[in-house]
């Protein structure tokens, strides 16, 4: 890419009959030009400031108009249309890039402003939420210290993801291993393709239904008809999980697969090595690295979900250490339970501070996931990879 | 598979070991690995017919029976019409600033800032929901209520523009934060489509006296076209099955053509207001309203498939 960068900037134009001076450079604006036309219409909305006196979000605005429209007529009047029209689309991707930076800056930003000073404060990490009532919190609220911690969350959102990762990768390994292995093609390989796909799409909070559902109608088949209720634990949070957490493994594995050489493979073969065991000791010892990351990236992805574990695991105040009783808390319904129902309603922040702590902790652990991809992406890459 | 790894000591090789184990070996792990498959095949399969035998009885139910006194499909339309009105509005906005940005990693930034602005971008699109949702419910909400209040006053006899609220917690909050959330999304599968452009077509187009812009719209866009399509229905099933954003966010209410006031509310946020609490009929109803969120999104997705491989021979891409 940074050839064409190069290259546009003097990339020859059409020869013009330049009065005087430097042919090289007749018809084509100074390279100043960008800079001042920006200083201009920073000055120009400046001056808007100061007599209209609007703040500073209009004022931004302004100049941003001001200076699009100016970068590109002087362009334009000087080099021609077609320049023109690359001064303006030029511009306007800077300005998506730095219009799409406020937010996500602005995002980022609170979390850790507000998150960190919870963070830090002792206990936070390993304190659960049994036992703090309202009357800490308004004591909070009025300076005390903040009670309470995200102890029962953290271990929840462990449990259940690590259930719900046991649950999905060997199932999806095994699938893309037959998808990319064993199918030939056959209508059923595109069926469950096309199937996977469509899990992909399943939106979350639908898998959270299906999950609350199954356990309900299992549970009620095992007691013979009897109706036990909704059957809200971790389990079935991890199971809703699973149905997010699977399609994503099927589909990066297949990718990582369907990259390892079928020399490789076909080596094996010739050295009267069984499909299996060229699987287990050629394919996916090449394709490792890939999976690997995949599968954390999957991991990254199902630990953040609120709404699916809302409607399955429930919302809890102590630490339950059991997957298969009673209801859990996880990082993300800790964060909406405390924003949204407040442990004194009167006096929402402390648990406001709790929940930018919780926000910070999950942040902490996506990204550290994300990068533990990345190296593990980097380090296990197969060496024999003779490009 | 246990079994197989028991290899007979006189063989001369390890991998090539144990005859008959080896071709147990061979079927037991095939038709293992296609289990793992049919299960997938079952459990979508399972998921689809739960989901309508429990949404059936709200289906079918008399008005009378439903919670809110109306029939089933006068309850479950307004939901349906801003779980569309949102996701439309944040497909709106994400989209050209996605494309925009994606360009600018792909072809605009020095070398050196574009890798790591695709590097953030790619750590932005794993930020979780609940997070977008409460900068949305806390942060941005608040900060939008003075541009509700101007649009309303110079805006106003356009009915989207109707009595702002307070809090700026509105369907239009709530879109924009979508917005914010798929953009990454859209960017970041934009970026790698726009990434692999051919560079002979490139520069190819350059060499013809091209300016940059002329050279992306030459080559870039029709290369990436699919891509893009793909990348902007992949955002649009991400915001249409978004929960905890809307749910946050939004301060629920009956569907309204103020996008800036109190109001409205989309089917993922009804559900996850409303499920833990619900049991009998309002849980069928609730199961109803995510088997038609389902459909809507399996039928933007198969949308997606249709217009990629329509368009697929056309791409250049070979």
């Amino acid at each position: 890419m940074s050839t064409t960068t190069e290259t546009s900037q003097q990339s020859p134009r059409p020869q013009r009959s330049a009065a005087s001076g430097n042919t090289l450079k007749a018809g084509q604006l100074p390279s100043w030009s960008r800079a001042a036309t920006l200083a201009g219409s920073l000055a120009v909305s400046a001056v808007i400031f100061l007599v209209a006196g609007w703040n500073w979000v209009p004022v931004l605005l302004v100049a941003a108009l001001l200076f699009l429209v100016a970068h590109s007529a002087w362009t334009f009047a000087v080099e021609g249309r077609r320049h023109g029209q690359d001064a303006f689309w030029g511009t306007v991707v800077w300005m998506a890039f730095l219009l799409a930076l406020i937010p996500l800056v602005s995002i980022v930003w609170t979390v850790v402003a507000n998150g960190a000073p919870t963070l830090v404060r002792p206990g936070f990490l390993t304190h659960d939420m049994a036992g703090v009532t309202g009357v800490q919190d308004r004591l909070a609220q009025r300076g005390g210290d903040l009670a309470g911690g995200i102890q029962h969350a953290l271990v929840g959102s462990l449990l259940i993801t690590l259930a719900a990762t046991v649950i999905s990768v060997p199932i999806g390994l095994l699938t893309s291993i037959w998808l990319v292995e064993y199918s030939r093609g056959s209508w059923l390989s595109r069926t469950i393709t096309f199937l996977v796909d469509v899990m992909t799409g399943i939106p979350s909070i639908v898998a959270g239904l299906f999950a609350a559902g199954i356990m309900m109608v299992f549970f009620e088949w095992q007691s013979g008809g009897i109706s036990g209720g909704r059957q809200t634990m971790g389990i079935t949070a991890a199971i809703a999980l699973s149905v997010l957490m699977i399609p994503v493994v099927v589909r990066t594995t297949e990718e990582m697969l369907r990259v390892v050489p079928n020399e490789l493979r076909e080596a094996s073969y010739a050295l009267g090595i069984r499909k299996w065991r060229t699987i287990f000791k050629v394919v996916i010892p090449t394709a490792i690295s890939g999976i690997a990351s995949g599968v954390t990236l999957a991991i990254a992805r199902v630990i953040g979900e609120t709404a699916p574990i809302l409607v399955t695991a429930g919302v809890a105040t102590g630490t339950n250490w059991n997957l298969f009783h009673g209801w859990m808390m996880t990082l993300p319904v800790y964060i909406y339970r405390q924003l949204v129902n407040p442990t004194a309603p009167a006096a929402p922040d402390p648990s406001t501070a709790r929940a930018w702590g919780a926000a910070l902790v999950l942040i902490i652990v996506v990204m550290g996931l994300n990068l533990l991809a990345r190296v593990i992406a980097r380090r296990f890459a197969p060496k024999t990879l003779g490009r | 598979m246990s079994e197989t790894t028991v290899t007979p000591p006189e063989t001369r090789n390890k991998l090539t070991g144990g005859g008959s184990a080896g071709r147990a070996g061979d079927k037991i792990f095939s038709g293992l690995t296609l289990a793992a498959g049919i299960l997938i095949f079952v459990v979508l399969a399972v998921v689809s017919l739960f989901l309508v035998l429990e949404a059936l009885p709200a289906m079918t139910a008399a008005p009378d029976q439903i919670t809110s006194h109306q029939s089933f499909w006068s309850y479950v339309a307004p939901l349906v019409v801003g779980t569309l009105i949102a996701s439309a509005i944040a497909l709106v906005v994400a989209t050209p600033i996605a494309i925009g940005v994606a360009l600018f990693i792909s072809h605009y930034a020095p070398a050196r800032i574009s890798r790591t602005v695709g590097y953030v971008v790619d750590l932005l699109a794993a930020i979780p929901s609940v997070v977008y949702g409460a900068w949305g419910y806390l942060v941005f909400g608040p900060a939008l209520v003075p541009g509700y209040k101007w649009l309303h006053e110079n805006l106003g006899f356009i009915p989207v523009f109707g009595q702002p609220s307070a809090t700026g917690r509105t369907l239009l909050t709530a879109s924009l934060v979508l917005s914010v959330m798929i953009l990454p999304i859209i960017t970041a599968q934009c970026r790698e489509i726009f990434i692999q452009t051919p560079s002979l077509h490139q520069e190819a187009a350059l060499a013809l006296g091209a300016t940059k812009w002329d050279m992306i719209r030459a080559a870039v866009f029709p290369f990436a076209r699919n891509g893009i399509i793909s990348a902007i229905m992949l955002g649009l099933g991400r915001a249409l099955g978004e929960t905890m954003a809307v749910t946050l966010v939004l301060s629920a209410g009956a569907l309204t053509p103020n996008l800036i006031g109190v109001g409205n509310n989309t089917i993922p946020a009804e559900i996850a207001l409303n499920f833990p609490e619900a049991f009998g009929m309002r849980q069928s109803e609730l199961i109803a309203a995510g088997l038609i969120l389902f459909v809507i999104t399996l039928l933007v997705n198969m949308l997606a498939r249709w217009i990629v491989s329509r368009y697929s021979e056309f791409s250049g891409a070979n």
